[in-house]
């Protein structure tokens, strides 16, 4: 899809669930909400001697099966796989470098993931909700995450270079 | 008026919004190539700037469509969640993000994408970010004083930077052009063949950055739904006769008298003239927060009349009229101010020998009238406190 149209469309997806909800998108909050409702399940005992994790269960005492932000991620499964079916793009796959093994690609993904996981709570949400959701509603604190995330890329590219270019 | 919910959607039913909104954020985002790593990790290498181009458009279409929404009076701004600004937390998560971005090659919404499509390397990624979430909670004390510093609250870009939303929004939006130029003419160098763009082309990118302008210069240049009905009000409350709409003070006493159920005394005045003196069982709602949320259950409802006064007739009249605007109550004002009511009610003096019939009757109607307020209020007492009525602040965020 023509990146300028796809744009578009996510704004009016964005703009629709504003006037509706009166929130924006996000995604790394159904992350975490799994997460800790998953760590108060197996570990009641721990999660109430976690301040963190205390403090949020006491906030959402309905668990992940009402949180906003879950069901909203079940969608995101379903629109990416409908998307995926319809542009032939649905298969197991891996996508690494030219110059990695699959083995590097994985452990990069779950390094990856783990400090975009850290970051996005340090940061109060990631690309989505911090930083789209953010530019939407002209939210001084969601633009300078969207600066500091991008920022942060540019400078740290050339190091991590070798996973993804020949 | 949005958001819709929770005042027309339950919250409930909102989580089956999410679920549709989740479906459209998924769908846009795979078509989009999102759930591919090369492609995201291009805008970092220069080969490749869909990121910034789809993200970018997203943006500034919703910001333009917040603000028109805004203008037409279909979205209550003051309701919607504003991400809050924690300056350093923002900062160091964002340059942590960046580097989980360049290692990982997605970011959670697209990683989320690539997991659905079966891309393994997008599950991985989910799983890491599942594994920092447990990390940032057990090692929050250490993080905590960064992580609550500079707490600015709420506040907006165009604030920071002293401007009008509508300047800003033109600012990022030519901001957003030129960045779009000029990644065109990196992507071309740095991949080395030039994309063609056709006439056809050029016609839809050209129109859609008219179309973009146009509205904001709407937006800019009319009077919203707000000023429009302010101007109408101001022109209807000095041509218009609000005869058959007034009551007189003796009507109403005798309405709060023997229907005080059925009736809604509201006191336009601000909250300090409201402490001071106000009629028996009156809600204060100040003219300028009429059009609030919180009061559209009195303003818009069919079950009870509503009584508008103030100090000042005219205030009044302005009342009822907005009210007209805003719901479709049966609303009425009382003729004459709060004052004159609290004279006609209290200290009454007996009138003298030489009185007629009527001055008589009138002294004892006024005179059981204010007893039995006065009884009644004190019965009710409980019942008949103000009822401060919360506007839920929508929660929003990661």
């Amino acid at each position: 899809m023509n990146p300028y149209l796809a744009g578009f469309l996510l704004g009016l997806v964005l703009l629709g669930t504003i006037y509706v909800t009166g929130r924006g998108l996000g995604a790394s909050g159904a992350v975490k909400s799994v997460v800790l409702s998953t760590v108060v399940k197996v570990a009641p005992g721990h999660a109430a001697n976690t301040p963190f994790i205390k403090s949020y269960s006491e906030e959402h005492p309905d668990g992940p099966l009402k949180d906003w932000l879950v069901f909203e991620v079940i969608g995101v499964i379903i629109g990416a796989f409908f998307s995926g079916v319809i542009s032939n793009r649905v298969g197991i796959k891996l996508e690494r470098g030219p110059n990695i093994t699959n083995r590097t690609r994985i452990i990069a993904a779950i390094i990856g993931g783990a400090f975009f996981g850290f970051g996005s709570q340090l940061g109060r949400g990631c690309t989505s909700g911090a930083a789209l959701s953010g530019m939407a509603v002209m939210s001084f604190g969601g633009l300078i995450t969207m600066v500091a995330i991008f920022g942060s890329g540019y400078a740290f590219a050339w190091f991590f270079r070798k996973l993804w270019l020949k | 008026m949005g958001p819709l919910v929770p005042f027309i959607i339950s919250n409930e039913f909102n989580l089956i919004i999410a679920l549709i909104a989740g479906i459209g954020f998924g769908f846009v985002l795979e078509q989009a190539g999102f759930s591919s790593t090369k492609k995201l990790v291009g805008l970092f290498y220069g080969y490749d700037f869909t990121v910034l181009k789809v993200f970018f458009t997203a943006g500034v279409t919703a910001m333009i469509g917040v603000l028109l929404l805004a203008q037409w009076g279909l979205l209550d701004l003051s309701l919607i969640y504003i991400n809050p600004t924690f300056l350093w937390s923002a900062l160091l998560g964002g340059a942590i993000m960046g580097v989980g971005f360049i290692i990982g090659g997605f970011c959670p919404g697209t990683s989320i994408c690539a997991a659905s499509i079966g891309k393994l390397d997008g599950l991985a990624f989910v799983l890491g970010g599942g594994l920092g979430v447990i990390v940032f909670a057990e090692g929050y004390p250490l993080v905590k004083n960064i992580y609550l510093s500079e707490a600015w609250g709420g506040v907006l870009m165009n604030e920071m930077l002293g401007m009008s939303k509508i300047t800003f929004a033109f600012l990022l939006t030519t901001v957003a052009l030129i960045a779009f130029y000029l990644t065109g003419l990196l992507e071309n160098r740095v991949n080395g063949i030039p994309t063609a763009v056709n006439k056809k082309k050029k016609i839809i990118y050209a129109s859609s950055i008219g179309f973009a302008f146009v509205v904001l210069a709407v937006i800019a240049f009319f009077p919203d739904s707000k000023n429009r009905m302010e101007a109408r009000i101001n022109k209807n409350v000095v041509q218009k006769d609000f005869t058959s709409a007034s009551v007189p003070a003796d009507k109403l006493a005798s309405e709060i008298v023997n229907n005080y159920y059925q009736i809604n005394i509201i006191d336009v005045r601000d909250t300090a003239a409201f402490r001071v003196y106000h009629l028996p069982f009156a809600i204060n709602i100040p003219y300028a927060k009429m059009a609030d949320r919180q009061w559209e259950k009195i303003l818009d409802q069919k079950h009870k009349i509503n009584y508008f006064y103030a100090d000042d007739q005219q205030v009044a009249a302005k009342a009822y009229l907005l009210a007209g605007y805003l719901g479709s109550a049966e609303n009425y004002i009382l003729s004459g101010s709060a004052i004159n009511f609290r004279k006609l009610f209290s200290n009454l003096t007996s009138p003298g020998a030489e009185a007629n019939k009527s001055e008589i009757d009138t002294y004892n109607f006024r005179q059981k009238a204010a007893t039995d307020m006065k009884m009644l209020v004190n019965a009710l007492k409980n019942s008949s406190e103000p009822v401060i009525a919360k506007t839920t602040k929508i929660k929003g965020g990661c």
